[in-house]
Order: structure tokens, then sequence, then C-alpha cells
């Protein structure tokens, strides 16, 4: 096998380059100086500077999730390397394929004088910090061993179920010459991810499809990252089953299709709630069954024979128990289960479910109508669904903001609703917005946000600015940390502590020392002409629209209940 | 509580720096209980063996298995079966034995569980035993009346009895 002499920076990157990676987020530092300078050399991959760690990582995560591509961030050392922990903790939740790339102290040097344990200048152990939150980490001791690790880390932070990869190298690594070659074959002997489903549990699942009156399908993020959208919805169409998402599944199914009944969960569309629970069998695919998505779970579809089709072996009566449990990529499963169905299934037109499925809709989630001039965040999430092209993507911070998102703003598509769902990041909906941008540059990214989480990533404005990266972030500004206010509104007795933000900072003005721009907006009329106006401009805008600080975030089902009863309506 | 189960588990894992680490990191965080754990080199190059002891319910237990086989470096794992299963530990006990009639005393009892006397000082007896932990649990509350002044236990380790292994084909 040929060999190049080069440095271990210089492998890295190269590497990098033939995994495809294009981009990188990151920021320099003194442990990561000799990759950096490397960059120098390798004008195929955009570096662009993040103002903050955590920014690059959720950058990073939202170039993956609009992608599926792996995204990639680099950092320096020590406070570098902390700063990625709740990006890459964040990825982890939500099973994303972020690679993390952390220069370390040196391992080795001139006369002894390594300094990893010694408790070197910037010396962080972040192979021990972030082992709880990656699928795999490892610091690599040789340059030689570099294009292995890359390779390695790409292929587990992709396959299976994906999740984040961190590498660590430590200086002397980067700057060492060694004897490299690329092209070796990748064998991790304690890694195999799940092969074909087994063809037992599909005839048990597709005999249970058949004979079920009333079949629902429960789609999870599993089913958007396995791209296995279509083989959902010719299975849906097939049974006339009804499709209900998890928060991470939006999108998976076209919410404005007749089968698709929206979000089940705390704050999930009545409609899916409901129905859910009159299910007889429920087919559950790419899901973990999370705690804030099936609420108490002695209620949880008490009738149906639940299928149950992950990846992750482990997720297979972690939380629920299940009738027919199927490890699978979601594609390959439903693919095995149509073929299974179509043999004895014959296309039907109508079935009394399907007319419950239709009143039930129209009981539970009325046509939309403009009731109101104010600004209601309901109204505006549907005004911008209107405005938006089918394939923007929108990313959303963390709090009420999040959830009027996922309830009133319709996902027409895989990979446009992006959000943090299993960590609840603040701060996440702005980075990940310029990440899904340098992904889709010639698509629409929207970050709905709250005033309190846009505060925590706002410095990469400047990073949107001079990267060139435009995205418009829609502020809805109650002055509060609106979602903890309301729990002390409805469960602390309105003692409200340390939730109320005020009237600062002016978003506008913010936006413009920047060199971003910025609307106040007062009505609808000026909520819409604003959105229009950002969508037409070529630099990012940030529109602050005033909502009422006491705006409950309902229906909501309260913490310890059961699906069934869940208070307020759509 | 009711419904716990104590069972043997046996990993072979990478030989790695940090592999450890991992092990232990994901029974603390997922709040596995470990009951002992024994780590130590196999007949194949590269690979090391875990014996871990956990309890917990069968769920918990269930989970235990398929989250460590989500560690990369964890190339195998399996719950050993327990009527098929040959299990040892091994116990170095100091006794306090300042006369020669408590010497002779701990001694028989030292034959008969098949141990050996391994030092010997003016005021002490250090002994070896190996067995099933109750075996030396036994030993233990022989000993307990003459004073026992220090006590080290290695854990639990197993092998399948039969042609069974759980050996990683090369
Ligand atoms: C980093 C982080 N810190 C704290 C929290 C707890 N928390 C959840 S929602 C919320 C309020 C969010 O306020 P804001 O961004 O203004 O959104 P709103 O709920 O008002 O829409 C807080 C503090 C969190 N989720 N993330």
């Amino acid at each position: 096998m040929s060999t190049t002499k080069m440095t271990g920076a210089n492998a890295l990157l190269e590497a990098l380059e033939k995994q495809g990676v294009k981009h990188v987020f990151g920021i320099l530092g003194g442990a990561i100086l000799p990759v950096y300078d490397a960059l120098c050399h390798h004008p195929k991959i955009r570096h662009i500077l993040a103002r903050h760690e955590q920014g690059a990582a959720h950058a990073a995560d939202g170039y993956a999730r609009a992608s599926g591509r792996p995204g990639v961030c680099f950092a320096t050392s020590g406070p570098g390397a902390t700063n990625l922990v709740t990006g890459i903790a964040n990825a982890y939740m939500d099973s994303s394929p972020v690679i993390a790339i952390t220069g370390q102290v040196p391992s080795a040097g001139v006369n002894s004088s390594y300094m990893i344990g010694k408790d070197a200048f910037q010396e962080a152990d972040i192979i021990g910090i972030t082992t709880p939150i990656t699928k795999y980490n490892h610091q690599v001791r040789s340059a030689a061993e570099i294009p292995q690790t890359v390779n390695a880390a790409f292929y587990i932070a992709t396959t299976g179920r994906p999740g984040p990869v961190l590498i660590d190298v430590p200086k002397n690594v980067q700057s060492e010459t060694a004897e490299i070659h690329f092209n070796g074959p990748i064998d991790i002997r304690g890694y195999r991810p799940p092969g074909n489903p087994h063809p037992l549990q599909i005839r048990k699942a597709a005999e249970l499809l058949l004979d079920a009156e009333r079949p629902v399908i429960l789609a999870g993020g599993g089913v958007i990252t396995a791209n296995a959208t279509d083989e959902l919805l010719t299975i849906a169409e097939l049974l006339l089953a009804p499709v209900a998402t998890t928060f991470m599944g939006k999108g998976a199914m076209p919410e404005i299709h007749p089968l698709s009944i929206g979000n089940i969960g705390m704050h999930g569309n009545p409609l899916a709630n409901k129905l859910l629970l009159e299910a007889d069998v429920l087919l559950a695919v790419g899901t973990r069954f999370a705690d804030r998505a099936t609420g108490n779970l002695d209620t949880f579809c008490p009738e149906a024979k639940k299928i149950h089709v992950d990846i992750d072996a482990a997720e297979i009566g972690k939380n629920i128990e299940v009738d027919v449990p199927i490890v699978a990529d979601a594609k390959q499963a439903l693919i095995a289960i149509y073929e299974r169905l179509i043999q004895q299934a014959k296309k039907k037109n109508d079935t009394p479910w399907l007319q419950r499925v239709k009143t039930a809709k129209t009981q539970l989630n009325p046509p939309e109508k403009a009731e109101t001039t104010e600004l209601k965040p309901k109204q505006l999430l549907q005004v911008l669904r209107k405005l938006l092209p089918e394939d923007a993507i929108v990313t959303t911070e963390v709090g009420q903001n999040q959830m009027w998102s996922a309830l009133y703003f319709k996902a027409l598509k895989p990979r446009t609703f992006i959000s943090s769902g299993g960590l609840g990041t603040m701060g996440f909906g702005f980075p990940a917005a310029i990440g899904a941008k340098t992904a889709c540059p010639n698509r629409h990214v929207v970050d709905i946000a709250g005033d309190g989480s846009f505060i925590m990533t706002e410095q990469e404005l400047a990073c949107s600015v001079l990267e060139d990266i435009p995205v418009t972030v829609i502020v809805l500004n109650n002055g509060v940390l609106g979602m903890v206010a309301q729990w002390q509104r409805m469960f602390y007795k309105k003692r409200y502590m340390a939730v109320k933000l005020g009237k600062s900072p002016d978003f506008v003005k913010l936006a413009e020392a920047y060199g971003a721009q910025g609307f106040h907006v007062q009505s609808t009329t000026e909520f819409e002409k604003a959105v229009k106006a950002a969508l037409k401009n070529t630099v990012t805008t940030v529109i602050d629209v005033p909502i009422n600080s006491e705006e409950d975030v309902v229906p909501m089902v309260p913490p310890g209940c059961g699906l069934n009863q869940q208070v307020g309506d759509y | 509580m009711e419904n716990q189960k104590t069972i043997v588990i046996a990993a072979l894992v990478e030989n790695k720096p940090g592999v450890l680490h991992s092990v232990a990191n994901l029974f603390r965080r997922r709040n596995f209980n470990i009951e002992s754990i024994t780590v130590g080199h196999t007949e194949q190059k590269g690979i090391t063996r875990m014996t871990i002891t956990v309890s917990g319910d069968e769920k918990t237990l269930e989970q235990v298995t398929k989250q460590m086989n989500k560690l990369i470096d964890v190339i195998k794992v399996t719950s050993l079966e327990p009527e098929n299963i040959v299990t040892r530990e091994l116990a170095l006990i100091k006794v306090s034995a300042p006369d020669a009639k408590t010497r002779s005393d701990i001694i028989n009892c030292v034959e008969v569980f098949r141990g050996h006397i391994i030092d010997v000082s003016p005021e002490t007896l250090m002994t070896e035993i190996t067995g099933t932990p109750d075996k030396i649990e036994a030993f233990l509350n022989l000993m307990k009346p003459y004073g026992i002044m220090e006590l080290a236990r290695t854990g639990l380790t197993a092998l399948s009895r039969g042609i069974k292994s759980i050996k990683i084909d090369e």
C-alpha cells in the first residue's frame, strides 16, 4: 500500500477531505495551532470561525441534521474542549453525527517533556469528560494512526444509531512527520451495526397490522435519520393508518397529509394524544419512548399490541414492553414490512377507523382562521408557514417558543424542523441555523427563538454576518424565561422567581451592532412584511416580536399524568 | 427489594486505555449495581476479560448487557447461566493468632477448607483460600471469633463448563 510522508495535522485534514468534509466550525488555540497552520494548504475545507465553541458544536449538529452528513467542529485543548461539551451532549441525546476534534497538550516531546497528566497549561481530560456523552472517543498517540481513527470515527458516527465521536489530538502528534497511508480497512470488532430485520418478527408485525382495526403509526427521529419517510407514508396509505410523530420525528410525515395527526407528548397535538390511545395495534418506528412523549406509562396505549422498530437493541424493552421487537434500520424494516403486507392487503378507500380519524380531526384540529390582530404565537407560526417555501428549514430554541413551533408550525418535509429534543438546550437554535444554512445555502433557514435562549448564543451573529451565512431569527419576545414562568404559574402558585428578563437588550440595536438587520414589529401585518424582507435579505435578520408575557403553552399534559389527561385546547 | 437477582456477566474487551473507565462509567451513569468486578488478560492477544457480578431486577439486568454491547471497545458480552458455570474467588485473610492453641485451631479450619497458610508471624497467620463466594463467607464466619485483622478478596471470576466458551473468532 502506498504511503506518503506528512505531518499529523496534514494527515488529519487529508483524511477529513477524503471523507467529503467541506466545512468545519471551530475556534483555535495553542494546542491545535499545527492543524490550523495546515488548513492554509487545504483550501477545499472551509473553516467557519464561531465565536464560542458551543456555537461551533451546535452549528456542526445543525449541519448534520439538515444534510444527513456528519458535521465537524474543532476546538483547542482545555477550555476550548470543555466549551464543546454542551454541544456534544446535545448531539448525543438526539443521535446526531457530530465529529469533534480537539487539540491536546503534548503527549511526548524532547527530553521527555510530555505534559499529559501533569496538569499542564490548558490541559483538560476531555476523553474522561466526554465518555458518557459520545458514541465513541479516542486520543491518538501517533500521526500514523490518524487516518484510521478518522475513518473509524465517521463510520461509527454515521452508522447504526448515529452519535457524536470525539478525537483528541496531542499537539506533538499534529506536528510529527510519519509515513501515512489512507486506505486501510475499517475493522472494529466490537462494533457491528444491526443488519437486516428478522423475517419472523417482520411476519408477526405484518400479521398484527393486517388484523388491526385501529392501527396507528408512531414515527420517531429514527425515521428521519434513516431517510425512511417515503416508506413510512406508503405503509400508512396502504393501511389507512394515521401517523403520529414524536417531537424528534416531526417532519417524518407531511403535516398537512390527511393521515397526519401531529406530535404526541406533553405539548403534543390533542388529536395525536387521543387517537394513539385508541389504537389496537401500534407500529412505533425509530423512537425511544421518551418520557416527554409517552406521559405516564400506565395509561400509554393500554389496549394496543405494540410493534417496536429500532436500530438500537437497548431501546427495545427499555421504557415499555413490546409484543414484536424489530432491531433494524427503519428503512430496511419498513420495506420488509411493506413487502409482507402487500402480499395480502388490498388497498382500501375507506374504513370506520379512517372515518373516526376524520371526525376527530375536525373536532380537535379545527381549520385555521385569523382570530385576532394581536400578536399570538399560534397565528404567527401559521402565518410564517404560509410565507416560507416547503423546503425552508426551521430551527427552534428551547421553551415555549419551541413547543409553540412544534404545535403550530407544520413541517412538510423531513430535516426541515431542527430542535434540541433530548437535552433541551437553550441557545441551540441559532448556531444550528447557521450550520443548516451552511449545509443548504440555497434554502431559507429561520430560527424561532425566545428572548432568553437567543441571548445564550447571540454572539454567533458575528459569525453569521462576517462569514456571510444569512439566516433569520424570529424572537418571540415575552420578556421572561417563559416556559419556567409558566411552570411557576401553574405549579408554584405564581411565585415568580428569577424569570423576568425585561426589555434588555433591544434586539434590533443588537442585530445592528453586529452588522445584521433588525425589525421591531407591532402587528401581524408588520410581521408579514418583516419576514418577507428577511427572506429577500442577503444579511442575517433579527425580527423582534413582542408577545404577552403570560401566554401559556396549551394544550398540556401535566407532569406525571397520562396522555389522556391533557388540558387546554389546540 | 423483590425480584432482585444476581448475575455474572463475562465481557471480552479491547486491551486499551480507557476501557475500564467506559465500563465503570456506564454502570454508574445508568445506576447499575456492581457487586464485584475482576479484570485480566485472556488466552487471546489484545483481549481482556472482565467478569462482573451485578444485581438488579430482570429488566435492569437485560439493560446491563444491552448497554455494555453498545460500547465500541466491548467486543462481546454474555450473561453466564448460573447452573452452567464454575465460579471462584480468592481471599487473603490475616487473623490474630497469639498462642499455640489458637494457631492449631486455625490451621485445622484451613485444612478443612483446603486453604493454605502463606505467612506466619508471632502474632498472626495469613491464609489463602479459594472457592465460591459462599465457601469464603463460611470460612470468614469461622475466623471472626479469632479476630480478622485484614481481608483482601479478589471478587468473583467465572468460566462456563465444558466446550462452551465466549472466545472470539480471529
Ligand atoms: C441551557 C439551559 N438552561 C436552562 C434551561 C431551563 N429552561 C427551560 S425553558 C427556559 C426558558 C426559556 O426562555 P426563552 O428562551 O425566553 O423562551 P420562552 O419559553 O419564553 O419561549 C429555561 C430557563 C434550559 N432548558 N437550558
